[in-house]
C-alpha cells in the first residue's frame, strides 16, 4: 500500500477530484493549508504593496493498493497542472497496514 | 402645538435615530479595516462612546454646547438637563457628540488602553466637543459672529475628531511591526465586508446627518431638506468615484478599503456647505474630497510616520477641514466661485484653524496628564497577543 500526499492549488481541487474518481480513486482526506514555496503573490493594500510567500493550498491524502500507485499520480500530475510555478507536489511513501474500523478487517482489502 | 411643530419634531427624532445608527457603522468600518484580534476591543470603545455619550450630554455635555452664552466661549453648564420642550435637540445632539468621540477609536485601534480611552471619551463628550461645538452652533459664539459657515459639522464634529485622533495617534505610537526601519508595512483589515457594510451604514445615517441639521421639515424646510439630500448623496458619489479612478492609475488596481474611504471623504466635505452649495459645487466637493483622501492617507502613513489604521485623520479631519474651507469657494452667496470674494474663504479659515488648534492642544493636554496616570499604550505581550483576550477576556470569533 502506498501513501500518495498532493499539495495542489486550491483553484484545482475540484477539477482534481473529479479526475480523480473518473480513474477509480474515491476515497481521500483533504484540508486548508498554508504554506511557503517557490511562488509569491503580490497584493496591495492602501496604496503598500507587499508580497506574501505564505499561500493557502490544498492538502490531499490518499492511501491506494500498489496496483493503484501509477494511474493516482499520473492523475494528479495531469489534473493539477497549469504549468506555472506553485503547481505544487506530490508525495509518495510505503503504507504498513490499514484496518477498517467498523469490522476490523486490515489490509488491501480495507481500501476497496 | 401646530402641525408644523410636530413634523419638525418627528424629523429631528427620525434623523437623530439615523445619526444613531452610524455608530453601528463606525463600529464595522473600524473592525473591518484592522485586525481580527483586536475587534472586541474595538466594539467596546464604540459602544463606550455611545454610553458615555448618552449620559455625559445629559448629565452636562449638552449644557455646555448650547446652555446661555458665557464670553462667546462656553455655555452655562446646567445639571441633567431637563427641558421637557427640547428633548428632541438633546437626542440629536447627543448622538453628534458621540460620533465625535468615535473618530478617534479608529486612529488609535490596536494598541491603546481601553481604561485611558474611555477616559478621554468621556472628556471629549462633556468638554472637547460641546466647548468648540458652542462656538458655531450655539448662536451666541465667536464663530458664529464672524459668519463662519458649517452647517452640519465638517469642523465641529468630524475635523474635531480628526485632529484629535491625530495627535492621539502620534502620541501613543504605531502598532507594533507598522514600520520596519522607517519603511511603512501592509497590515490587512481583516474582514473588508464588514467594512463597506459599515460604509453603507455610514452613508444611510449621514442623510440624518446633514439633513436633519435643517432642524425643521415643515413648509419651505421640506424642500431645503430634498436639496441636502441631494448635495450629500452626490458628494459622496463623486468621493468614492475619484478614489476608486485615482488608486487605479496609482496602484494599477482600483483599492477597496481606499474608495470605501473615498465615500465616507465625500460625506465629510459636504457637512460643512450641503444647504449651501448647489449639485455641481456638491460633486465638485466631492470629487475634491476622494482626491485628497488618498494623498492624505499616503502622506501621514507613509511621510509623517503615524499610524492611523482606518485613515480616520484623513477621512475626517483633513477632508473635514477641505469641506469647510470649499465653502468659501462654492457657497452661492458668499463663495469665491460665484464672485463673492475672498471674505468667507477667509472666515472658513480661521474656524477651521481654531477649532483644529482647540482639538489639537486640548487632546495633547488631556492625553499628556492620563499618560502619566495610567498610560497610554498596552504592553507589547498584550498588543502581539490582541487586545481583545487580554483587555475583555475573549475574542469575537470562537469557534
Amino acid at each position: 500500500m502506498k501513501k500518495i500526499e498532493a499539495i495542489i492549488r486550491q483553484s484545482k481541487f475540484e477539477t482534481v477530484k473529479k479526475a480523480l474518481h473518473e480513474v477509480g480513486v474515491n476515497f481521500l482526506s483533504h484540508w486548508e493549508v498554508t504554506g511557503q514555496g517557490n511562488e509569491q503573490q503580490g497584493k496591495v493594500y492602501r496604496g503598500i504593496t507587499f508580497s506574501t510567500a505564505d499561500i493557502k493550498r490544498e492538502y490531499i491524502s490518499i492511501v491506494v493498493n500498489d496496483d493503484f500507485e501509477d494511474i493516482t499520480i499520473k492523475t494528479l500530475l495531469e489534473s493539477a497542472r497549469t504549468g506555472d510555478i506553485g503547481d505544487g507536489k506530490i508525495f509518495v511513501s510505503e503504507v504498513s497496514n490499514a484496518f477498517r474500523i467498523r469490522t476490523g478487517e486490515q489490509g488491501g482489502e480495507t481500501l476497496k | 402645538m401646530t402641525t408644523d411643530a410636530v413634523f419638525d419634531i418627528l424629523w429631528i427624532l427620525i434623523c437623530g435615530i439615523l445619526v444613531f445608527f452610524m455608530q453601528a457603522g463606525f463600529t464595522l468600518v473600524e473592525t473591518g479595516f484592522t485586525r481580527s484580534k483586536n475587534a472586541g476591543n474595538i466594539i467596546m470603545k464604540n459602544l463606550m462612546d455611545l454610553v458615555i455619550g448618552s449620559l455625559g450630554f445629559w448629565v452636562v455635555g449638552y449644557t455646555v454646547m448650547y446652555g446661555s452664552d458665557i464670553g462667546s466661549f462656553i455655555g452655562m453648564p446646567e445639571l441633567f438637563y431637563d427641558d421637557k420642550a427640547d428633548m428632541h435637540n438633546l437626542f440629536f445632539q447627543t448622538v453628534f457628540a458621540a460620533t465625535a468621540a468615535t473618530i478617534v477609536s479608529g486612529a488609535v485601534a490596536g494598541r491603546t488602553k481601553f481604561t485611558t480611552y474611555i477616559t478621554f471619551s468621556l472628556i471629549m463628550t462633556i468638554l472637547i466637543y460641546p466647548i468648540s461645538g458652542h462656538w458655531v452652533w450655539q448662536g451666541d459664539g465667536w464663530l458664529t459672529d464672524l459668519g463662519f459657515i458649517d452647517f452640519a459639522g465638517s469642523t465641529v464634529v468630524h475635523s474635531l475628531g480628526g485632529w484629535a485622533g491625530l495627535i492621539a495617534a502620534a502620541m501613543i505610537g504605531p502598532r507594533i511591526g507598522k514600520y520596519k526601519n522607517g519603511v511603512s508595512q501592509a497590515i490587512p483589515g481583516h474582514n473588508l465586508l464588514l467594512g463597506s457594510l459599515g460604509i453603507f451604514i455610514l452613508w444611510l445615517g449621514w442623510f440624518g446627518f446633514n439633513a436633519g441639521s435643517q432642524l425643521a421639515i415643515s413648509g419651505d424646510n421640506s424642500i431645503a431638506v430634498s436639496g441636502i439630500i441631494i448635495t450629500t448623496n452626490l458628494a459622496a458619489a463623486c468621493g468614492a468615484l475619484a478614489a476608486l479612478i485615482l488608486t487605479w492609475v496609482r496602484y494599477g488596481k482600483p483599492d477597496i478599503s481606499m474608495t470605501l474611504n473615498g465615500a465616507l471623504a465625500g460625506l465629510v466635505g459636504i457637512t460643512a456647505g450641503c444647504s449651501v452649495v448647489s449639485n455641481e459645487g456638491a460633486a465638485i466637493i466631492g470629487l475634491l474630497a476622494g482626491i485628497t483622501v488618498v494623498y492624505s492617507i499616503e502622506f501621514i502613513d507613509k511621510k509623517l510616520k503615524i499610524d492611523d489604521p482606518v485613515g480616520a485623520v484623513s477621512v475626517h479631519g483633513v477632508v473635514g477641514a477641505l469641506g469647510t474651507l470649499l465653502v468659501g469657494v462654492f457657497a452661492l452667496e458668499g463663495g469665491l466661485a460665484y464672485g463673492g470674494g475672498f471674505k468667507q474663504l477667509g472666515v472658513q479659515a480661521i474656524g477651521v484653524l481654531g477649532i483644529g488648534a482647540w482639538a489639537m492642544i486640548t487632546t495633547f493636554i488631556v492625553l499628556f496628564i492620563l499618560k502619566k496616570i495610567m498610560g497610554l499604550r498596552v504592553s507589547e505581550k498584550e498588543e502581539i497577543e490582541g487586545l481583545d483576550i487580554h483587555e475583555h477576556g475573549i475574542g469575537v470569533y470562537n469557534d
